[in-house]
């Protein structure tokens, strides 16, 4: 009998005692009739090679394992930066399900978002009485002050106007008149969630800057983006702009409803910019992007009120902090303080001190278009050299853009720029031209398991490992830890490397 | 082992009038209909499976994510096709802990995210042909897939595509399984309507095309509606392997299609979640006379009576074997009880889940000394209610479809010491101070069936309970 109370083991142990092992052999060979494992090693063998690369890569109708998820996800993070707000998705129920789970599973948090339950009638008839309902509902139950509006690709396919919706709802009085309800459609068969991203800011900032005159200021808004680290990479930015003496407004915060503390209490709102902070971020003198695909026409709406705009590529490490902070002093005057020096000269510091380690070492970056922009910057920066970068939501656009950032550096020799492509493409692109390290979410553990190659998580969504987000990768504070992060991942595979006594006692260094 | 104990009936009452009060009258209306105090009655006097109030926040999903996510997604050696948007297959991608053995990406999918990624001109102009094209290239790339399902997605049902036609087709061609499925995410009310189209699939495209040959005992039998959450069905099929009886098939948890087609040669089905297949184990009743029956792997009462009912279905060797089955496994039993019980004595359950776990755990928590005061589905029939009344003590409250805001409030008002529920709920409940454990995914744990699992769940629900982190939710300057 494998289980005892003693040790009571967990699945990982409990099914490799022969009980089970045994079980397993005996049920695959008398009762699942698969094929012979010759053929399937012969076959696993052939998927790694370039003959299937060619094919793989000449795929046209069939995606395996993208990156990239849809449209209202993206919505339903905007609109959980703002204060108060609940996100009110018209369509089919089960999309809001997945989102809230997929934000929790990476948050380790609640995600409070409601649906308007469209069923087959609702499809047939249209979904209005969901929307007067569902928003009277959702209203009286949770008190928000503003509902986000977005919709599923049922609303979307059978042409719900969310306009007119909306101002039916008030004008039957499930929802009062002053009620703040933008909306956005977020059709999921167009772009990904940074496309829905951006829809809901734009969507939320037309709401309410189109009501009102703008009276230019001196003032920066900043829009983060879809981030998964946007818990502490937001403080992050707060606390540099803080040094520098801006008068900011950060347009979608989620560092606190993604950070609740545990104190006994649950509140479904905290933090997040306000109603009144923004529809004062309509006088700001410029808007300035932290990721440019998540943002492209919420800056030229905001370009059309009368601000400058600047969009960033995920800035990461020494240069993209650098860029941050000369973009902020451009568009504010204000300078950039001697502590954020410090803190410059610090990361430096310990670039220089690691760099060794990381120099020639080969990088495949996934993930979405700006954070692969910022990453490879960052990879060459260190003396690392990125070998492939692949967005599955990234456009012909942005492999152009990218193709640039490489061919400013020697590091960024070689490296294959992958637009549109899937992880089941770059695990054929691994297979055939490998890499050292690979830089990416949790979904790239089915790559580093199948092709050997250790895997480094440092973009949305983190499933699998906790409290990353907790921590910044941006500024020169988050490069630091950006970089440990690195180096952590190069000497513990070293040592894994080097670990069994007698046969390779030697490379198992005490310093490095 | 049962407990004798009630619930504090006026208590959950008063509850239910609070969250009513803080409704609109049209959802007061529907929803007062869905909650209840239980009172002896076998249905638990609620309203079940209908509409959830828009707005209300429903914890529930769809009907794909009823088939895809649960009836057909753990088939192996199958290849499911998210047909639609990229969402859907996103979101569901490995969520669901449906252990498997194979070699993924080769003669296992499992934990593959497929989808033909509609974009506008999809919508516009159809994707049966992209269809067909994702099918060839499936073929060409994943030779060893033994067959394909196609799970729509919401659009398809819209927009007019025939799958069937395109499944029909390339079955021809092929010579392969290829399964329709119609689980559009707006059909039905929630994951239910769901399994019960992916069970019509299975008759349709798999049992009544399938053509097996196969030398049967008298001893074969099929586990019906259990997904390996975790290893759960392992854990069950090694106490049936005990007894004497063959598992000739695992529905669906780790099961290659083979499994499925051959179910009809079996001498009985074994069906743990009754929501997700009961359907199609009527129906291998009807057209095959395969008799089915429920039965209960969670805690060491319910292991017991199961095995020994299976047994009654088979002659005096299987009957004496599940004895010695019990026997063996009673020194486990014993120590697991013995070290957890006390410290989990008289500590009092919230439950709120999905196919079977809100009645099944029932007795599961009881055989620790632990009480339920609150139980609910999210998605149950009235013939779920009729089986949950027995496991319940009168004054528990019960809530069908339960929304977020009722949820809060019923904690906040029974304040129990611990909740299982699922991911959406984790957060705002341990938010609270109160102990969580995810009751979908085991929490990440599991198995949960089984005296090997038995072990497993006493150990997690006692570290969930008393785990030390409770006792630092106050800082010690602010101490009353």
């Amino acid at each position: 009998m494998p289980q005892s109370v003693e040790k009571v083991l967990d699945h990982q142990p409990l099914f490799r005692q022969p009980e089970y092992t045994e079980m397993f052999k005996a049920k695959k060979e008398q009762f699942e009739c698969g094929h012979p494992d010759e053929k399937v090693q012969e076959i696993a063998d052939w998927t790694k090679s370039w003959d299937y690369r060619e094919k793989n890569l000449a795929r046209e109708a069939l995606v395996v394992n993208p990156a990239k998820a849809c449209q209202p996800l993206g919505a339903v993070f905007a609109a959980a930066g703002f204060a108060d707000t609940l996100s009110f998705v018209h369509g089919s129920q089960g999309c809001v399900a997945y989102y809230r789970s997929h934000l929790s599973r990476h948050f380790k948090e609640p995600s409070s978002a409601v649906s308007s339950s469209m069923t087959e009638d609702a499809a047939v008839f249209g979904g209005l009485t969901n929307m007067v309902d569902g928003l009277g509902t959702a209203h009286k139950l949770y008190k928000p002050k503003m509902i986000a509006v977005s919709t599923t690709c049922m609303a979307e396919v059978i042409g719900d106007d969310l306009h007119a919706f909306t101002s039916t709802a008030k004008e039957k009085g499930s929802i009062p008149q002053d009620l703040d309800v933008p909306f956005a459609h977020t059709p999921a068969f167009v772009g990904s969630h940074t496309t829905g991203y951006d829809n809901m800011m734009k969507g939320i900032l037309q709401y309410f800057w189109k009501k009102q005159e703008r009276t230019a200021g001196e003032s920066l808004n900043i829009i983060p983006g879809f981030d998964g680290f946007a818990v502490a990479n937001n403080r992050e930015i707060k606390r540099m702009l803080d040094m520098m003496g801006v008068d900011y407004t950060l347009l979608s915060d989620v560092s606190d409803v993604y950070d609740m503390p545990a104190d006994g209490t649950f509140n479904m709102y905290a933090g997040g910019t306000t109603i009144e902070d923004t529809k004062a971020a309509m006088n700001a003198k410029a808007t300035l992007s932290m990721q440019q695909a998540c943002t492209s026409k919420t800056l030229e709406y905001a370009e059309s009120v009368g601000q400058q705009v600047k969009a960033l590529n995920y800035p990461l490490g020494v240069q993209g902090t650098d860029a941050f902070l000369m973009a902020v002093k451009e568009l504010t005057g204000k300078d950039i303080p001697e502590e954020l020096l410090v803190e410059r000269g610090r990361l430096v510091d310990a670039i220089a001190d690691s760099m060794s380690h990381l120099h020639g070492k080969k990088f495949a970056i996934y993930g979405d278009p700006d954070f692969c922009l910022g990453m490879a910057q960052f990879v060459m920066e260190l003396g690392a050299e990125p070998t492939h970068v692949l967005a599955t939501n990234g456009t012909k656009a942005w492999g152009k853009q990218m193709e640039a950032l490489l061919a400013s550096s020697p590091y960024g020799e070689g490296c294959q720029v992958w637009a549109g492509k899937d992880l089941w493409h770059l695990r054929s692109l691994l297979a055939t031209e490998p890499v050292d390290f690979l830089i990416g979410n949790s979904y790239g553990k089915y790559l580093e398991r199948d092709l050997k190659i250790p895997l480094i998580r440092l973009t949305f969504p983190i499933f699998d490992r906790h409290h990353h987000h907790r921590f910044p990768t941006w500024g020169y504070q988050g490069g630091l830890r950006v970089l440990v992060t690195l180096l952590d991942k190069v000497f513990d595979t070293i040592d894994a490397d080097t670990n069994e006594t007698g046969v390779s006692d030697y490379s198992f260094d005490l310093t490095r | 082992m049962s407990l004798d104990y009630t619930n504090d009936a006026e208590l959950s009452k008063k509850l239910i009038e609070e969250v009513l009060e803080a409704y609109p009258e049209k959802g007061a209306k529907k929803r007062k209909k869905h909650l209840n105090v239980a009172d002896g009655k076998s249905d638990c006097g609620v309203k079940s499976n209908v509409k959830s109030v828009p707005g209300m926040m429903t914890v529930r999903g769809c009907a794909y994510a009823g088939s895809k996510g649960v009836v057909w997604g753990p088939i192996k050696d199958m290849v499911h096709i998210s047909h639609g948007p990229v969402g859907c297959g996103h979101y569901s991608w490995s969520q669901r802990r449906n252990y498997y053995i194979g070699t993924t990406g080769v003669n296992a999918f499992g934990t593959m995210q497929f989808t033909t990624d509609f974009q506008e001109r999809d919508i516009v102009f159809g994707g049966d042909k992209k269809l067909e094209k994702t099918i060839d290239e499936i073929n060409a790339l994943f030779p060893l897939n033994n067959g394909i399902s196609v799970q729509s997605e919401c659009p398809i049902g819209l927009i007019g595509d025939d799958i069937e036609a395109v499944a029909r087709k390339k079955a021809k061609e092929t010579g392969k399984t290829i399964v329709p499925v119609r689980c559009e995410g707006f059909r039905g009310v929630s994951q239910s309507l769901g399994h019960h189209i992916a069970n019509d699939a299975v008759r349709d495209w798999v049992l009544e095309k399938a053509d097996v040959q196969w030398e049967g005992t008298d001893y074969d039998v099929v586990i019906i509606g259990d997904y390996n959450i975790g290893g759960d069905a392992w854990a069950s099929r090694i106490l049936l392997e005990e007894m004497g009886l063959r598992v000739i098939g695992s529905w669906s948890g780790d099961a290659t299609l083979a499994e499925l087609e051959r179910a009809p040669k079996g001498k009985l089905n074994l069906i743990h979640c009754y929501r997700s297949m009961n359907y199609i184990c009527r129906f291998m009743e009807e057209k095959y006379g395969v008799p089915w029956m429920e039965y209960n792997f969670f805690g060491p009462s319910q292991i017991e009576a199961s095995l020994r009912n299976i047994a009654k279905q088979f002659d005096e060797t299987i009957q004496q074997n599940a004895e010695k089955v019990i026997a063996k496994y009673r020194p486990l039993v014993d120590a697991v009880t013995e070290k957890y019980r006390p410290r989990l004595e008289g500590k009092t359950v919230m439950l709120y889940v999905g196919g079977l776990r809100p009645r099944h755990v029932v007795t599961a928590y009881e055989d620790l000394g632990m009480e339920i005061v609150g139980t609910g589905y999210e998605f149950a029939h009235n013939d779920d209610y009729q089986r949950t009344g027995d496991y319940v003590k009168e004054g528990t409250l019960i809530y069908d479809d339960a929304s977020a805001f009722e949820l809060e409030k019923f904690i906040e008002g029974l304040r129990p010491d611990l909740v299982g529920s699922g991911v959406k709920e984790k957060y705002p409940t341990q938010k609270l101070g109160v102990p969580f454990r995810q009751m979908h995914s085991w929490d990440y744990s599991g198995p949960y069936h089984g005296y090997d699992g038995f072990a497993i769940f006493a150990r997690d629900m006692d570290m969930a309970i008393n785990n030390p982190v409770w006792g630092l939710f106050q800082a010690p300057w602010k101490a009353a």
